[in-house]
């Protein structure tokens, strides 16, 4: 893919974006919504056309070859895209028959994700809960057995266990030569995939190995721990030194102005200042950044004015 | 402190299914509640009760303390109520919620015009005060359906997944409006499915089929399954219903 | 694509259509609640008739008319103007249903043996209550001459209908087919594109047009199962307006119910049509009751004849298909005639079908936007 561009209106959906993914790989989009990720799936998809830029998948022009992309691609929109009055067993039935195959035929490729369901193959998937009706919209996606897998958010408003489950599944499948383009706005599922392109208002900010991506982060970074969270926030925004601080989890993740200096030697200022301004238990460790930590320090100012 | 949520032996059931099965809790004036679970465990059903949307099977439950069942009207007075997405109309102007929103809870116009000015400088909106909400990128739009969740200075506010796919210095500029209502003595009873900002409430419960199965301080939860996470002490607790 | 694809798509359909009970219950019972309800609507029973005479030249033949009509329980006489000229302004201010106006010297005529001739009037902006009290006179006049006995050439009654809006006096029989076109645009304009635009809204669409799938093929199996909803319609309001009202049925069932198809179809291409340029249900919905079912009943004589619309608005009703349906069906069910006076009819329906479904597939995209 090169140099894509999608214009809606007054919006730049998409702009420069450059990225490929190799065979048997299981790459991410990262990012929050607005991002571009969904308007992006949907070129590749064939759905939509670009303004700028060519796009290739399988070898095959998303705009000349659309109808041989749809006959090998798995695509799983963003939001539940099944029938709710037809129950687990007839959806599936139905787009396996839509791409001239059959649920048996497909059976094996889908069976470590439909088994968990089966049980429930008569019952309407309206009546699903959140993460039993992402794996059916998982296996609909399969049953043609595709050579390409373009999933859009699969674990968005999903509880934590079946993230973790859904995630589990994709690495099987990867495992088993398919590549994988997947979307996600939750940073710590991107440590799941081989490489991720970070992704902010229609820009890719960073294309890299999750490990690798953390490295990025331009400052030496600490995580501070106090029992009074919001004072802690506070006092840390009021620190001469500080260049962000934010919550993470049950500690806060620090960084410092000062580059020259060793982060041991920030480490002890800075609980030396908390202890003066009375976070007798506070904690200071330096820390090696993650995704989301480069993540936010990268896009820089969070949100654009509007208008 | 007073329990500003009260709940007891709380039970609803749809036909044979018990969706929410007896579960009692209380949640403090001023307290940051985050209530979890997995998808289908009962948490939408639970909410939908504590609001007055649903009736309850059986069981009792006040909220700021009025009586669910029978009180429901002073109920929904005293409560502000964010859902992850139908809070604010989108064809209308950010002013246009304020106002709708400060009518329907029956503040004075000069009330509205005050409050709402506070909150328009206060999320620095003002040069998209007559923007369509639907024109503003969702942090913001979240932020400020919480900030109307808050016009009418509810006792306790019900913010159901309301960072879901928000950026994440958004995210966490939103949690500092969190800390800054329940610092004003708001109660804030939130659900996420991010377990990171699980672990900035002051008590979180986790409900399992309709159960709790777990109700803590996010350290007391951690220490008493040996997680060093509030994530992993979910995955173990939180097999999904079904 | 094979055809499993086309029967699971089918399938699916039918599911869909079985599976929302109320939507279909209403579907079901609406023919038969509309035959009925027409029906009943217009044929309220007269009680009480306001009638106006008008007797120039007095003389006894007038006045023993006038009092059977003055002793007739279904007659108030409520005017006696002196001159037909002030007939108009009773009838315009609705104070009379039928006006009597008797020639003068017509006691004298009948003495003569030559037809002493009166004229009924009635007002016909009621069609089915104008005709009953038309005929309600008739009889009362005609118990008069059968008094009189056979001689002489007797009382000749000649009628004149005050038209208002409706010239041919449309009874229950005329509206049954205007009735199966109303039905057969609602399930399938209006449901097609609702159901069409519903997949649009969940994003089921996004799904099935990322397949192999081509537009047509949507289409295809999209529409043919509201066909079959549409026969069943069809049957029932014959059904109904046999059972209920005894509608005569003259000519072919079998190309009545060919030339129901036709116009179903017709219908369904438009319902796609409408589909693919709306994006919301809501718009879909109100885009097929503007788009279909307004036009289908106000401008295809199935409520006001199209001889008594302004010059300009005739041409018009050329483009609406149920003109042409309902010219087909009263031919077949009234008149008893076949494809050799209809023909012009049903080709203008192939026609439009052949546009509307081009036209339909042309604007269903294969892309989103």
């Amino acid at each position: 893919m090169d140099g894509l561009g999608k214009r809606f209106e007054a919006t730049v959906a998409l702009d420069d974006v450059t990225f490929d993914v190799r065979p048997a790989e299981l790459f991410g989009l990262i990012g929050p919504d607005g991002a571009g990720k969904t308007t992006l799936f949907r070129i590749l998809a064939t759905l939509l056309l670009p303004d700028r830029g060519s796009a290739t998948v399988l070898g095959l022009d998303v705009v000349r070859d659309l109808w041989a992309i749809r006959a090998r691609v798995g695509y799983m929109p963003g939001r539940f895209s099944l029938y709710p009055d037809l129950s687990v067993e007839e959806n599936l039935r139905f787009f396996a028959s839509v791409f001239g195959t059959s649920l048996e035929e497909g059976y094996r490729i889908i069976a470590p994700i439909y088994r968990q369901i089966e049980r429930f193959k008569n019952r309407r998937a309206g009546a699903l809960s959140g993460g039993m009706k992402q794996k059916l919209a998982l296996s609909c996606a399969l049953v043609h057995r595709p050579d390409l897998l373009f999933l859009d958010e699969p674990t968005t408003g999903v509880d934590a266990v079946s993230r973790r489950e859904l995630w589990d599944l994709l690495g099987e499948l990867k495992a088993s030569g398919l590549p994988i383009l997947v979307a996600t706005p939750y940073m710590d599922e991107a440590a799941r995939c081989d490489r991720v392109a970070l992704m902010q208002r229609g820009r890719v900010l960073a294309i890299d190995a999750p490990a690798a991506v953390g490295a990025r982060f331009p400052r030496p970074l600490f995580a501070v721990r106090a029992r009074d969270r919001y004072a802690l926030i506070q006092a840390l925004h009021a620190y001469p030194y500080t260049a962000s601080a934010f919550p993470f989890g049950d500690e806060l993740h620090y960084s410092d102005t000062r580059r020259d200096l060793a982060p041991v030697a920030i480490a002890g200022e800075l609980r030396a200042y908390l202890q003066s301004k009375g976070f007798a238990d506070a904690e200071v460790t330096p820390i090696r950044p993650g995704i989301e930590d480069a993540f936010m320090a990268l896009m820089g100012t969070p949100q654009e004015a509007a208008g | 402190m007073t329990a500003v949520i009260d709940v007891h032996e709380l039970t609803r059931r749809f036909g044979r299914f018990t969706a929410v099965d007896a579960i009692s809790f209380d949640v403090k004036a001023g307290e940051v509640f985050g209530f979890l679970g997995a998808n289908g465990a009962g948490k939408t059903t639970a909410i939908r009760m504590l609001i007055g949307l649903l009736t309850p099977t059986s069981g009792r439950a006040s909220v700021a303390g009025f009586d669910v069942l029978t009180r429901a009207e002073d109920v929904r007075r005293r409560i502000g109520y964010m859902s992850q997405r139908f809070s604010l109309y989108q064809d209308l102007t950010v002013r246009e919620n304020i106002t709708l929103y400060g009518g329907i809870y029956g503040l004075s116009d000069a009330e509205i015009r005050g409050r709402g000015e506070a909150l328009i400088e206060e999320l620095e909106l003002g040069h998209a005060s007559l923007e369509r909400v639907a024109a503003l990128p969702l942090g913001w739009k979240q932020k400020l359906a919480f900030a109307v969740a808050l016009l009418h200075r509810p006792a306790v506010v019900f913010l159901d997944e309301p960072t879901s796919g928000v950026d994440p210095i958004t995210r966490r500029q939103f949690w500092e409006m969190i800390y800054a209502a329940a610092a004003r003595g708001t109660t804030v009873f939130v659900t996420t499915h991010y377990l990171d900002e699980a672990e900035y409430c002051d008590r979180v419960s986790i409900m399992v089929d309709g159960r709790i199965g777990a109700l803590g301080t996010p350290d007391e939860l951690k220490r008493k399954y040996g997680d060093a996470t509030l994530e992993e002490v979910f995955v173990r607790l939180a097999r999904p219903a079904a | 694509m094979n055809t499993t694809a086309l029967a699971a798509f089918m399938t699916k359909e039918v599911r869909h259509i079985l599976r929302d009970r109320q939507t279909l219950t209403i579907l079901l019972l609406l023919p038969l609640a509309m035959v009925v309800l027409f029906g009943y609507a217009l044929r309220s029973d007269v009680n009480e008739v306001r009638l106006a005479l008008v007797d120039p030249a007095p003389d006894y033949a007038t006045a023993a008319l006038r009092g059977r009509f003055a002793g007739n329980a279904r007659f108030r006489i409520v005017a006696t103007p002196e001159t037909m000229a002030k007939l108009e302004p009773l009838f315009r201010r609705g104070d009379v249903d039928v006006a009597i106006v008797f020639e003068p010297g017509f006691a004298a005529r009948l003495a003569e043996g030559t037809p002493a001739r009166l004229l009924l009037v009635g007002d016909a902006s009621d069609p089915n209550t104008g005709s009953t009290m038309q005929a309600y006179a008739t009889a009362v006049i005609a118990g008069y001459q059968a008094e009189l006995g056979s001689a002489g050439a007797g009382v000749q009654i000649v009628s004149r209908t005050r038209m208002r809006y409706n010239p041919t006096l449309e009874s229950v029989n005329l509206f049954v087919p205007g009735l199966i076109a109303l039905v057969l645009t609602l399930v399938s304009a209006l449901m097609t594109a609702i159901s069409l635009s519903r997949e649009k809204e969940r994003g089921t669409l996004e799904v099935l047009l990322v397949s192999p799938l081509r537009p047509w093929q949507i289409i295809l199996g999209k529409v043919l199962p509201y066909l079959l909803l549409a026969f069943a319609n069809v049957v029932t309001a014959l059904l109904a307006a046999w059972v209920v009202f005894r509608v005569p049925f003259r000519g072919s069932l079998a190309l009545l119910l060919v030339a129901s198809m036709l116009y179903s179809m017709v219908s369904l291409a438009l319902g796609v049509l409408v589909a693919a340029v709306t994006t919301s249900q809501r718009a879909a919905m109100i885009g097929a009751l503007v788009g279909t079912m307004l036009p289908n009943e106000l401008l295809s004589g199935m409520i006001f004849p199209i001889s008594s619309m302004p010059d300009w608005l005739r041409p018009v009703t050329a483009v609406i298909p149920a003109r042409w349906f309902i010219v087909i069906a009263r031919g077949i069910m009234l008149k008893g005639v076949g494809l050799e006076y209809l023909w012009q009819a049903h080709l203008v329906l192939v026609l439009m079908l052949a546009v509307f479904l081009a036209l339909a597939i042309r604007s269903f995209k294969p892309r989103l936007a």
